[in-house]
């Protein structure tokens, strides 16, 4: 049969789906700066982050000694 | 790097080279141009806004609605495939051209829907986040899957999916809805069909071709230029009127007297024209018309963001009514 032939050369596919991947990759990492950003936004402006977590709650607490 | 396929490497031998999406494929089912007036509008509903935003919170809002804006448009473009094969004007976006397949855009639009609504509920609050998913589902479902295809009035209803961000823009600032930010959608909402329906004045075998029931096409050009005249003379007083509100003032009242005055002016000229003298001048009329419009709710927009940079500086007119 035939021998197969290795693809040594970058097909014109290859670099049109690497910036692709570079672009989404772009995208993705400002994705996560700006969730980032934002968090910081959100905790500097003071905003509770308490869950229920089985131990008393100082907010809650204080709001029960008034 | 191994996996392209059989396929796709005898088109290229074939001098036929394999299409695969690209990043600005994805980009343009976004429709960036109707994205643009979107981030526009809703970035002036949070700017005008008596409350102030943390200008990073403001960006990310901004741009929650815009995603949301362009997921809708995604599904919009899947849903609509077989009338953009058909329709000059689209027949080169990315599913009809075939860079993209539907299901490739019918995932991506719901997905980027999904991150849009929720991220928008976390950035700023849950009310702006439900008017972006009813706005989502309004464009995608009641316009694009029911009225579209099935009445005249299509533009007239579907017109509210437009007039949606600069209420969600003022939601994302207060948490609330008032008159001012539903004046902004009426300002958008009756604007929009005097703007469609200028197009379809001069885009009208397209429309034909597609079987879209556009005014144009179930009534006629006559009956649609009464339209637009009928739409702009109820534009005109509520345009005005913003200017007797809270984030109105002198400078916007002056511009959108101006801005009306040319619009009955235009929406005047195109009823009294006929077919005749509309296809010897190859629809001037109705072109400029359709550009003035798009100023029209730049300048109008633009004129509102003015008021409050003047509010910002403390120039602020003390003795200007506020009728609401």
């Amino acid at each position: 049969m035939g021998v197969i032939m290795a693809i040594t050369k970058d097909h014109d596919l290859h670099k049109r789906r690497a910036k692709r991947n570079i672009l989404l990759g772009l995208v993705l990492g400002s994705f996560v700066a700006l969730v980032f950003g934002i968090t910081m936004v959100k905790l500097s402006e003071g905003q509770m982050l308490e869950a229920f977590n089985h131990t008393a709650r100082p907010s809650l607490v204080q709001e029960l000694k008034k | 790097m191994t996996d392209i396929t059989a396929d796709q490497t005898a088109d290229h031998l074939l001098g036929n080279p394999a299409r695969d999406a690209e990043f600005g494929d994805f980009f343009a089912l976004l429709k960036p141009r109707v994205m643009s007036l979107v981030i526009f509008t809703a970035a002036v509903g949070v700017l005008v806004a008596p409350v102030g935003v943390h200008p990073l919170i403001a960006f990310a809002s901004i741009l929650f609605i815009a995603i949301g804006a362009g997921a809708s448009g995604a599904l919009n473009m899947w849903w609509d495939a077989d009338i953009d094969r058909v329709m000059k004007r689209t027949r080169s976006r990315p599913i009809p051209a075939g860079r993209i397949t539907a299901d490739e855009a019918r995932q991506f639009g719901l997905w980027l829907s999904v991150i849009a609504v929720g991220m928008l509920g976390l950035t700023a609050n849950f009310l702006a986040a439900g008017l972006l998913a009813f706005t989502i589902f309004f464009y995608v479902v009641v316009y694009s899957m029911w009225l579209k295809r099935a009445t005249p009035q299509n533009i007239v209803i579907g017109g509210a999916a437009g007039a949606f961000p600069p209420m969600i823009g003022w939601a994302v600032a207060t948490g609330g809805v008032s008159v001012e930010s539903l004046l902004l959608f009426g300002l958008i909402f009756i604007w929009t069909p005097p703007h469609f329906w200028s197009l379809a004045l001069f885009m009208n075998d397209d429309y034909a071709n597609a079987g879209v029931p556009m005014l144009t096409v179930t009534h006629g050009k006559r009956a649609t230029r009464r339209q637009i005249m009928f739409y702009t003379l109820l534009l005109a007083p509520l345009a005005v009127l913003i200017s007797f509100t809270a984030v109105g003032g002198p400078v916007y009242f002056i511009l959108s007297l101006a801005l009306n005055a040319l619009f009955l002016r235009g929406a005047w000229r195109l009823l009294r024209r006929n077919e005749a003298e509309a296809e010897a001048d190859r629809y001037a009329a109705e072109r400029g018309f359709f550009r003035l419009s798009l100023l029209y709710l730049f300048l109008h927009f633009a004129g509102l963001l003015l008021e409050a940079g003047l509010r910002a500086a403390s120039i602020d007119w003390a003795s200007w009514p506020q009728w609401v």
